[in-house]
C-alpha cells in the first residue's frame, strides 16, 4: 500500500528528509526555502502545516509556525503552496489532527485527503494521533493511495511496535530521543537501541528529533537507519535570517548548503 | 467494573504523540486498579487523606439572602472552605497519591487562575513529590497571590510567555514536559479534558462534591434539588458536582442513583460569556470563553470536545475575566452532556459576573472566586422558572487570589454594585 514516489526515495541510497514549515516567515519566501531542500538534495520533503497548538514541538519549530500563521498561513493557502512548489520529490505534509478533522463539508478526514491527494501530497505525518485513534485517517489514505507515516519513541513497546508497523506505510519515523524537536549537539544512544530493536522490521526507518550536521547524519545511517530527518537545524537558518532581516537568496543559499552537508554525511555512513 | 471506554460517545479519546501512549496506558491502568477497584486501599486512603488534610466533608450552606432575593431556596455548597480553598484540591491530592502508588519521583502540572497549580503544590508537599507548575505569563501577573503560594509549598513555577499566556499555553507546554520527562514523571492535568482516562478520573476524584450534596440535600431538606448550577471552563468542579445527578449518563456509578427522580434536577453548566459571543475570525479571538454554548467539535490537548476554533480547526485564544475559565476548550464528557441535553449549558458576561463577585461578598459574607461568580450571576440573569424552589450552587473557590484582577476589572467598569475603588495612600 506504500506510496511508489516515497518508496522509491529509500530504493538506492538513504534518504534525506528535511522539513519546514510552509509560509515560514512568508508564503513567498518559504516557496524558495523549500525549493533550496530540493535542490540541497532532498529526497522526500516533510512540509509542515501549520497548527496554533503544536504540542510536540520544541521551541524553534513552534517559533516557525507562529511566523508562518503571523505570515498568513491557512490550510487553503498550504494547498497552493504546494501547487505552486517547483520540486521533483515526494512531499508528506506534516501536521497535527485537528486541521485533518475540520477540513471540508464532512467531519472527518477523508476530504482532506482527497485534496491532499489532489495537490500532489504523497503521504502524511501526524504527530497527535497515536494508533488508537488513527483508523479513519488510514482508510482515507488507502483509499486515495497516500501513506501514513507513524512515529515510533523511545517508550514505545514491543507490542505497540508490531501494531505501529503493521499500521505504517512509506517509512517509520524514529523518534531519536524523548522529549520534542530541536536540535541538538549529541546522537543520542537511545537512536541506536532503537535501531536495533527495528532492524527486524522490512520498512524503511528514517531518525528524526535532534539532527544537526553532517557528522550526526553519517553515525545515524551506519547505525542502520534508512533515513533521516532535520527540522530545527534548517528552521534555525530561517529564524536567523528573519531576525537579521537576510535577503531571501541569503537564506536559501544557507539551506542548500547544509542539506547538500546533511546529504553527504547521510551518504557517507551508508558506506 | 473497569471503565476501559475512552470515549464519551463522539468525544475523548486519546490524541497524543506516541511518546506518550505508553504512559498513558501505565495511567489507565493504574487508574483501573487503584482508582475504580480500590487495590491496595487506595481510595480508602484518598478518602483518609482528602478528610484529614482537605477538610472534607465541606458544607451545605443556606444562603438566606440570596434566598430573599430571589424568592428560592439557594444553598451554596462550600468548596471554597476545602483546604487551599478550592474544589481542586480533590484531583491534585488523588493524582499525587496515584502517582506516588505507581512510582513516579516528580510531579507536573499546568495551571490557569493557579488554584489547581497551589492545590497541586500543596498536595505535593504534603506527599513529599518533587513539583514543577506551568502558568501563563499572563495568569501570572493576574494571580500572583497563587504564584506565591505554589512557591512557598516548595513548587517551581515556570512562565510560559507563548501566545496569550494563558491556560492554554500552559498545557501544551507542559504536555511537553511530559514528552520529555515521561518515565518518571505524572503530569497532574488540572481539570476534567485530555487524553483518556484523564476526564474519568479527574471527575471520580471530584465525584465527592456530588455524593456529599446528595446527601446533604436529603439531610438538611428533605430531597435533592431542583437544580444545580456549576461555573464550566474546563469543567472539573461542575462534572464534580454534576457526577451522581446525571443518572441517566451510562458513565455515572452513583450506589443510589435509582432511589430518586434524578432526571427531574435540572444542571446548569454557566460559561464565561466574556465581553461578546461574537468571534472575530480573522485574528482568530473569541472574546469569551463558552465552548460548550459557541464552540464545535474539534481535537485539542488529546480528546476531542467542543472548542473555540475556527473554520481551518485554528484553536482560538478566548477570554474571560475569570483566568480559571479562560480556555479554549471543555471537557469531552460535558460536551457529551450537553449533545445529550442532560446538560443545559448557559454563559454570562464579564460584567454580570463581577457584579455578582460583589454581591456574593456584600450579601453573604463570602467573597467567591470570579469562576463561582458567573455561576452566581446565572441565578440573577436567568427570569424564568426553570431553576425550581431548591437550587444548589456549587462555589468552586473562594476569591482572594482574584482580589487584584477584580478590584483592577471592576475599576475599569460601571459595576453598579461595586464599592469605592480609591486606594488609601496616606
Amino acid at each position: 500500500m506504500s506510496n511508489p514516489a516515497i518508496d522509491a526515495a529509500f530504493a538506492d541510497e538513504p534518504a534525506f528528509i528535511p522539513y519546514l514549515a510552509a509560509g515560514d516567515p512568508s508564503y513567498d519566501a518559504s516557496l524558495e526555502y523549500v525549493e533550496a531542500l530540493a535542490r540541497g538534495g532532498a529526497d522526500i520533503i516533510e512540509l509542515g502545516l501549520p497548527f496554533s497548538e503544536p504540542i510536540a514541538e520544541g521551541s524553534t519549530i513552534q517559533n516557525a509556525i507562529v511566523r508562518s500563521l503571523q505570515g498568513g498561513m491557512t490550510v487553503g493557502r498550504y494547498f497552493e503552496f504546494v501547487t505552486d512548489l517547483d520540486v521533483d520529490v515526494p512531499v508528506v505534509c506534516m501536521t497535527y489532527y485537528n486541521l485533518i478533522y475540520q477540513y471540508g463539508d464532512e467531519p472527518g478526514p477523508e476530504p482532506f485527503v482527497r485534496k491532499a491527494k489532489s495537490v500532489g501530497i504523497d503521504g502524511f505525518v501526524v504527530p497527535d494521533l497515536p494508533a488508537e485513534e488513527a483508523d479513519p485517517l488510514r482508510e482515507a489514505c488507502d483509499e486515495h493511495g497516500l501513506d501514513l507515516v507513524f512515529i515510533v519513541a523511545p517508550t514505545t513497546d514491543d507490542e505497540r511496535l508490531d501494531r505501529l508497523v503493521s499500521l505504517s506505510s512509506g517509512y517509520l519515523y524514529v523518534q531519536a530521543r524523548l522529549g520534542v524537536t530541536g536540535a541538538r549537539d549529541d546522537v543520542s544512544s537511545e537512536t541506536t537501541s532503537s535501531l536495533d530493536r527495528l532492524a527486524a522490521y522490512d520498512i524503511p526507518k528514517a531518525v528524526g528529533f535532534g539532527i544537526k550536521t553532517g557528522e550526526h547524519a553519517r553515525d545515524i545511517i551506519a547505525g542502520g537507519a534508512d533515513g533521516i530527518i532535520v527540522g530545527s537545524a534548517l528552521v534555525d537558518i530561517i529564524a536567523e535570517g528573519t531576525e537579521a532581516d537576510a535577503p531571501t537568496e541569503e537564506t536559501a543559499a544557507e539551506l542548500e548548503s547544509l542539506c547538500e552537508e546533511l546529504k553527504a554525511g547521510a551518504l557517507e555512513g551508508a558506506q | 467494573m473497569p471503565e476501559t471506554d475512552t470515549t464519551f460517545g463522539d468525544y475523548g479519546g486519546q490524541y497524543v504523540p506516541e511518546a506518550l501512549m505508553p504512559a498513558i496506558e501505565e495511567l489507565t491502568d493504574a487508574y483501573e486498579r487503584y482508582v475504580l477497584n480500590n487495590e491496595d486501599g487506595f481510595m480508602d486512603e484518598f478518602r483518609e487523606r482528602i478528610r484529614d488534610f482537605g477538610g472534607r466533608p465541606t458544607p451545605l450552606q443556606r444562603a438566606d439572602n440570596l434566598s430573599e432575593r430571589y424568592d428560592r431556596d439557594i444553598y451554596l455548597k462550600r468548596e471554597d472552605l476545602l483546604h487551599g480553598g478550592a474544589h481542586k484540591l480533590n484531583n491534585a491530592l488523588g493524582q499525587v497519591l496515584l502517582a506516588k502508588y505507581m512510582g513516579k519521583e516528580r510531579i507536573i502540572a499546568e495551571t490557569g487562575a493557579g488554584q489547581h497549580g497551589t492545590a497541586t503544590a500543596m498536595a505535593a508537599a504534603h506527599l513529599d513529590m518533587p513539583c514543577e507548575i506551568y502558568m501563563g505569563r499572563r495568569d501570572v501577573n493576574r494571580q500572583r497571590p497563587n504564584v506565591f503560594r505554589m512557591r512557598i509549598n516548595g513548587a517551581e513555577v515556570n512562565p510560559v510567555d507563548t501566545g496569550r499566556g494563558t491556560l492554554k499555553e500552559a498545557i501544551s507546554e507542559t504536555m511537553r514536559d511530559w514528552a520529555t520527562t515521561v518515565e518518571n514523571t505524572h503530569y497532574v492535568i488540572g481539570s476534567i479534558v485530555g487524553p483518556a482516562p484523564f476526564p474519568a478520573m479527574v471527575r471520580d476524584f471530584h465525584r465527592i462534591i456530588s455524593e456529599e450534596t446528595r446527601r446533604q440535600t436529603r439531610e438538611q431538606y428533605g430531597r435533592l434539588p431542583d437544580s444545580v448550577v456549576a461555573c464550566a471552563g474546563g469543567g472539573s468542579n461542575t462534572m464534580g458536582i454534576f457526577a451522581d445527578f446525571t443518572s441517566d449518563s451510562p458513565f455515572s456509578t452513583a450506589p443510589d442513583s435509582n432511589t430518586d427522580a434524578d432526571d427531574d434536577v435540572s444542571l446548569f453548566a454557566v460559561e464565561a460569556g466574556g465581553s461578546s459571543l461574537d468571534v472575530d475570525e480573522e485574528r482568530g479571538v473569541a472574546p469569551n470563553s463558552a465552548s460548550l454554548s459557541t464552540g464545535s467539535e474539534g481535537v485539542l490537548h488529546g480528546a476531542r470536545t467542543k472548542l473555540l476554533q475556527n473554520s481551518d480547526g485554528q484553536i482560538m485564544e478566548s477570554h474571560s475575566v475569570s483566568s480559571g475559565l479562560d480556555y479554549a476548550g471543555v471537557g469531552p464528557e460535558l460536551a457529551k452532556l450537553v449533545d445529550d441535553e442532560r446538560v443545559t449549558p448557559v454563559n454570562v458576561d464579564d460584567d454580570a459576573a463581577l457584579e455578582a463577585f460583589h454581591r456574593l461578598s456584600q450579601e453573604e459574607g463570602i467573597i467567591p472566586a470570579l469562576e463561582t461568580a458567573h455561576a452566581l450571576a446565572f441565578l440573577e440573569t436567568e427570569t424564568d422558572a426553570d431553576l425550581g424552589e431548591f437550587v444548589v450552587v456549587n462555589v468552586s473557590g473562594r476569591g482572594d487570589k482574584d482580589l487584584e484582577a477584580a478590584l483592577e476589572e471592576t475599576a475599569q467598569r460601571d459595576i453598579p454594585n461595586a464599592p469605592a475603588m480609591e486606594v488609601f495612600d496616606e
